[in-house]
């Protein structure tokens, strides 16, 4: 039988069988069978000796069992380590950081504890999921709606707490960890608390008011390993009434500077309160995406060409968008609300881009009034019409295209993401294509399409993500040398500035160092201390986001 | 919701059909219970060609190109192992799912549903009771 690493065989066989009597024998999985699936299928590691090993899973059942096994792990020192739903591919998945840690499968804790239809709050449990929450809506008829992220099977607490990122609105939802409201922590030494108003020991103002009384603790839980989340609440919204996009269409390269800025002075307004998306017509799609066909024109194809990294010229470009009516750029425009509210704020945007930026032209579509009527719902996440993810209906569409199609005939097992942030300014913008594409060609990382090609996703008021998935294969070689480009890539954005938001879990050591260089890494020793502190046993996740407990950085891990 | 509308469908459509391979109480639960678990789990990738759809179907059909049917459950040549090991491990982008999502009981359950048309299927028809 496998054993934790660091633990003797008496003590392991002493803690399954009090786990054993917490959760009942069946939800204590030990056999290689089982445990095995604790594996990040995406994993970087694929096949390699560093691949993580799960000696048992244990599933509880109840945040009280949660404590108990804590509360045994701390005993026998094993090394644990939580999961929500498991599904956080490319970042870890159901796997540890930490070889030989045992996994405290949560799944089984999927219950809706609390919907309140007036103020749109929910209250849930680790192991549910973005289907679970609408399914219940529409069971019991709640005209409620949430932000959805890519994949909808992921737990709402999991995709909170790795700071995910959705499609919808602005205040509360695309930047899921904006909309937590109280949470119920089993910290690593078993004791349990509650955030908020919640640590009164009254849930009357839980997930209505984010603050109580004291140091506001919640983001210390986030990329972290300092508790393990048993209980969330959420700030939603109301059912969609209308919906409303449209495009801002630019002729010039050097428009670009101004189109950037009034996106960005729109939303910090709140006029603008859906996620805007950018893309230039004349650099071109990069894939099979839904809102712009890929360049055909041979005329135009000759236009593109990248030598030795440099940007095609804008001039020439610019000179055939004139004579075929495209923009240099474009930005779209979203609005969720009531339409003839969102019409006066699209009025006011036309009117602002029309007096700023000369020669710019608009695209508008037909707003959407819900609910969606069966012609509407039947179009969307087709090509020209609406992404369901941007409405907030759960969809695996977006998951889709990196599965096998006529743009990507040999999938790789999996992908992960390489995800630098950047000031949200045209010209940080085009530095990092430049950056980007450069350094590409100079590492040799495949590329579906030039960095000159593709925009930021506009995910944060004030930043952007340059968002570009990796694929990870079978052959080890191969992965070794993506996983050195990655930090290679990911050191030279860090350099200027540009920091990943998230981190595949192999390589959370490397991306928190690069990430976190000031004053000789003054955050990562806070965050040691908070961890000895904390988790003085150093039995909870350890290494996840590069926070190792005390006698393993003696061991010289991190 | 689309997804729902599918499990709708799809119960209508097949349950007939389930209800006439029955041959007693138990055969049929555990092929109704199998479907149960392949449309909570399984269709939203492996259903219709659909929008929302996590592509299983599309990528199948591009691969097969017409040599098999794309649709998981119209085959009739998946081997219990085979099912196992898609579900256990995964396989192009497909997540696996532990015992947390599908129980050994339910992934027995499935086995028998996907492989109800399948020549030698009695033994995947047990009730697993």
């Amino acid at each position: 039988m496998a054993v934790p690493t660091g633990v003797s065989e008496q003590d392991w066989a002493a803690a399954l069988e009090a786990l054993s009597s917490v959760v009942g024998s069946e939800w204590v999985f030990t056999e290689e069978e089982h445990t095995s699936l604790y594996h990040d299928v995406y994993s970087i590691y694929q096949g390699e000796p560093e691949d993580p090993v799960v000696p048992a899973a244990v599933a509880p059942y109840t945040a009280e069992e949660v404590q108990q096994c804590v509360r045994i792990a701390n005993q026998y020192r094993i090394p644990i380590y939580p999961i929500s739903t498991g599904k956080n591919l490319g970042y870890g998945g159901s796997a540890p950081v930490y070889s030989g840690s045992l996994v405290l499968d949560l799944k089984r804790m999927d219950r809706i504890l609390n919907v309140d239809v007036e103020k749109a709050t929910v209250l849930v449990e680790p192991g549910v999921t973005f289907y679970d929450i609408v399914d219940h809506f529409e069971r019991n008829n709640m005209p409620l709606t949430l932000d959805m992220p890519d994949p909808a099977w992921g737990s709402l607490i999991g995709n909170a707490l790795e700071r995910g990122m959705g499609h919808t609105y602005s205040q509360h939802g695309r930047d899921r960890w904006s909309g937590h409201c109280g949470m119920e922590v089993v910290l690593p030494t078993g004791d349990m608390i509650r955030t908020g108003p919640g640590a009164s020991g009254s849930n009357v103002l839980w997930q209505d008011q984010k603050y109580g009384i004291g140091p506001d603790v919640h983001g210390i839980f986030t990329q972290s390993n300092y508790g393990v989340i048993t209980k969330m609440g959420f700030w939603i919204r109301p059912a969609h009434e209308g919906f409303r996009h449209a495009r801002v269409h630019v002729p010039r390269f050097d428009d670009i500077h101004k189109l950037v800025a009034l996106d960005t002075r729109l939303h910090n307004m709140e006029i603008c309160n859906g996620m805007s998306v950018m893309a230039s017509p004349l650099y071109g799609s990069f894939g099979p995406m839904l809102f712009m066909p890929p360049v055909t024109d041979p005329e135009h194809l000759a236009l593109l060409e990248v030598r030795n990294g440099e940007r095609p010229d804008p001039g020439p470009l610019a000179a055939y968008g004139e004579r075929n009516r495209l923009a240099f750029w474009w930005l779209e425009l979203k609005f969720h609300g009531p339409n003839p509210v969102t019409q006066a704020q699209w009025d006011y945007a036309k009117d602002l881009f029309s007096r700023e930026i000369p020669g710019c032209w608009f695209e508008e579509y037909e707003p959407l009034e819900f609910p969606l009527s069966e012609e509407v719902k039947a179009n969307l996440n087709t090509y020209g019409h609406v992404e369901m993810v941007n409405i907030g209906i759960p969809s695996l569409h977006r998951f889709a295209m990196s599965m096998r199609n006529q743009f990507n005939p040999e999938p790789g097992v999996g992908h992960f993401w390489f995800a630098p942030m950047i000031p949200k300014t045209g010209e940080q913008i085009l530095l990092a294509q430049e950056v980007l594409q450069k350094n590409c060609e100079r590492l040799g990382i495949p590329l579906f399409a030039p960095y000159y090609s593709m925009l930021p996703l506009m995910w944060y008021p004030r930043a952007g993500i340059f968002l570009a998935g990796w694929n990870v294969h079978a052959d080890p070689e191969r992965n070794r040398r993506t996983r050195e480009q990655y930090v290679e890539l990911s050191q030279i954005c860090a350099d200027h500035g540009w920091t990943e938001y998230r981190a595949p879990a192999p390589l959370h050591d490397q991306i928190m160092r690069m990430s976190n260089g000031f004053n000789d890494h003054a955050l990562l020793r806070f965050h040691e201390t908070l961890k000895d502190a904390i988790d003085p046993n150093g039995i909870l996740s350890a290494g996840r986001y590069g926070i190792w407990p005390r006698h393993l950085r003696e061991e010289g891990q991190g | 919701m689309r997804t729902v509308r599918f499990i709708t469908w799809l119960s209508v459509l097949f349950m007939p059909a389930l209800a006439a391979l029955a041959q007693d109480a138990g055969e049929e639960t555990a092929l109704e219970r199998g479907k149960a678990v392949y449309d909570q789990w399984c269709i939203i990738c492996h259903g219709e060609d659909d929008p929302a759809s996590g592509g299983g179907t599309a990528a199948l059909e591009f691969l097969y190109q017409g040599a098999l049917p794309a649709k998981l459950e119209d085959r009739s040549d998946m081997t219990p192992e085979l099912i196992t090991e898609l579900v256990r491990r995964g396989r192009f982008g497909m997540p696996n799912f532990r015992l947390t999502e599908i129980s050994e009981q339910q992934l027995e359950d499935m086995i028998a549903y996907l492989r109800r048309n399948s020549g030698d299927a009695g033994d995947a028809n047990d009730s697993g009771d």
